[in-house]
């Protein structure tokens, strides 16, 4: 990790812990904990996208096997909650893996597509035979860890955005790390990157997997939070979503993930005082960004930075 | 046997429009590379404004039908030349794929905002009694259905085979820069090819709203089996399309039919996965034709 983001995540850790200090109001704070779930899906998808190269459509799919594995296991079979959600996450790693390796395999965006059909597979097994259909089903054990359940909002804040800090820690040292750098290779050229003896394939599955896992994760989490589930947040629209933050704010940085999910979290609530309008307005403010902000907010931020920093320099040598 | 006359004739009705949309991923795609994820909207608006001409302006049959595709053709051109042409320089698959999307949003907004969500219909083309064939019940709707996509592939077919245009945009979609060299227009093409599947996608609406209803919503759910339709024939392939867009719409009925209808909708997504897995490039798309290609 280099100084710049050992920085960032200081700051992040400070603000994390004073923001609840700030406001004590639930309802920030619950709009704080779905930008965290949102975040930890979008930095999953900012990896695959921006250092494997990779689209997926079908996040919502790993989210909705999180959700719903962790939910049943830990309310029908009774098993622990950490315990639970660990299952859950290996399910749905397995899954990735088995629809990785054929997709994969083949050069071009296969994965978008397949992911795409997966995705939806996976909702209407969630609506067909889940848990009280498509209306859904509540009652889900909270969140405990070590005999310790936890009840609160704020307590539920800092849960998640803990594990925002543990998973961009995570996060930067892999990218930094041998994989980060093989990453960014077959990024600039996969050719180039095969004739240094790197298994592109490999890597690829690697990536899209940790995606599945962070994305499981987020969904595990989000049950055992609202305690309760309807296949309607497990659609399309949601990997589309998780999409439009990724590319909002930035692929080219993982922190990006979580600008766009921050921006994409709090839209439609702003957006609520304008009632019938607001798909409109949605669809408006995603098209223009996309049109104006092609780079993504992060990278812009960074890049208006670095100019006038430069330009300070070469003031100074002048 | 009546009932599975009767189911294959719905899985055609509804295969028809999954056919037209797979055709218009195919011509935007040919020209663009481009998955225009859209696409299904425009079935949508061709339903809705056939409604609102019809119905709410009382307008007549022919006029109504015309100004119906007149609309979608102009949304369709707006939205190539505000969104897709300023981005195809860049180059950027990925950024005009999500624009793409995110125009499919802002057209549901509007649609939800000026139709608001109910379904809406209207009496079919021709009134008459329902064609008894071997027991199943046909009504006339749904020959109209079959009609106007069959007539819409000759067409299409007349048009990029013996139509300098057609052939200059078929020239597009084999190489676009010696295409360009040649002296063809290709931004031109683009937009060209945006108004065609717009205006295809609209007459699938217009067809199969009095058999199925309407509502502002139904757009991206249209796009995800128009998309399975076309990458099951292979992607860039018209006839794939069509017979893609068949064959989904024939399995669903009979999904929907003998098996729960609750799982219809997976059949399209179940189809094309295994497709992507077994045989990539489609049923009729070749594998090397796969390798050139950029999405």
């Amino acid at each position: 990790m280099n100084r710049e983001n050992a920085i960032a995540i200081l700051l992040l850790t400070i603000l994390v812990f004073l923001f609840p200090q700030l406001t004590t109001d639930n309802y920030i704070l619950t709009v704080g904990i779905f930008i965290g779930i949102n975040s930890i899906v979008a930095i999953g998808l900012t990896i695959l996208m921006g250092y494997a190269g990779q689209i997926s459509l079908g996040q919502a799919g790993f989210y909705g096997i999180g959700a719903y594995v962790s939910a049943i296991l830990s309310l029908s079979y009774g098993l622990p909650v950490m315990l639970s959600i660990i299952t859950a996450i290996a399910v749905a790693s397995i899954a990735a893996t088995l629809l990785a390796i054929p997709s994969l395999r083949l050069k071009g965006h296969y994965l978008a597509v397949a992911t795409l059909g997966f995705g939806e597979i996976i909702h209407i097994i969630i609506n067909e035979w889940g848990p009280g259909g498509p209306s859904g089903f509540g009652d889900i054990p909270h969140f405990s860890i070590f005999g310790y359940t936890l009840q609160s909002t704020v307590e539920y804040f800092y849960l998640i955005w803990i594990c925002i800090i543990l998973i961009m820690i995570f996060s930067l040292n892999l990218l930094n790390s041998m994989t980060g750098k093989a990453l960014r290779a077959i990024h600039d050229s996969e050719i180039a990157t095969l004739t240094l003896g790197i298994n592109i394939t490999f890597l690829k599955i690697k990536v899209f997997v940790l995606s599945a896992v962070y994305a499981s994760l987020a969904g595990a989490l989000y049950a055992h939070y609202v305690t309760f589930l309807s296949p309607s947040g497990f659609s399309l629209f949601y990997s589309v979503l998780v999409l439009m933050m990724v590319v909002i704010g930035g692929i080219s940085n993982i922190w990006g993930g979580i600008a766009g999910a921050i921006i994409i979290t709090i839209l439609p609530e702003v957006l609520r005082g304008f009632k019938e309008f607001d798909i409109l307005m949605y669809g408006l403010i995603l098209t223009l960004s996309l049109l104006f902000m092609r780079k993504g907010i992060v990278p812009m931020v960074i890049d208006v930075f670095r100019n006038k920093f430069l330009i300070k320099i070469r003031k100074n040598d002048a | 046997m009546t009932l599975l006359l009767q189911f294959l004739f719905s899985g055609l009705t509804t295969g028809s429009v999954y056919a037209l949309v797979g055709i218009g991923f195919n011509i935007v795609y040919n020209s663009t590379s481009i998955i225009n994820l859209a696409q299904g909207e425009f079935v949508v608006i061709g339903g809705l404004m056939m409604w609102f001409f019809l119905e709410g302006m009382q307008f007549p049959f022919s006029v109504s039908f015309s100004l119906t595709l007149l609309t979608a053709a102009v949304i369709g051109l707006i939205m190539e030349r505000l969104t897709i042409k300023p981005l195809l320089k860049k180059g950027d698959l990925l950024l005009m794929i999500m624009v793409t999307i995110a125009i499919s949003i802002l057209i549901r907004g509007i649609l939800m905002f000026k139709f608001g969500k109910d379904p809406y219909t209207y009496p079919a083309f021709t009134e008459g009694e329902p064609i008894n064939f071997y027991g199943a019940v046909i009504t006339q709707q749904t020959l109209w259905v079959i009609g106007i996509t069959v007539l819409c592939i000759i067409l299409l077919y007349l048009f990029f085979n013996k139509t300098m245009t057609g052939r200059a945009m078929r020239a597009c979609s084999i190489n676009i820069r010696a295409a360009r060299l040649m002296g063809i227009n290709v931004s031109k093409v683009v937009m060209l090819s945006f108004i065609i599947s717009s205006v295809i996608g609209a007459l699938g609406g217009i067809a199969i709203t009095p058999i199925s209803l309407m509502e502002y919503d139904k757009g991206a759910m249209l796009s995800v089996k128009g998309f399975c339709a076309a990458i099951m024939g292979g992607l860039g392939r018209n006839r794939g399309a069509v017979a893609g867009g068949f064959s989904i719409g024939i399995l669903e009925a009979l999904t929907a039919g003998y098996i729960h209808s609750g799982f219809k909708d997976a059949i399209a997504l179940l189809i094309m996965l295994f497709i992507l897995f077994v045989k990539p490039a489609g049923i009729f798309g070749k594998a090397e034709i796969m390798k050139l290609r950029k999405f």
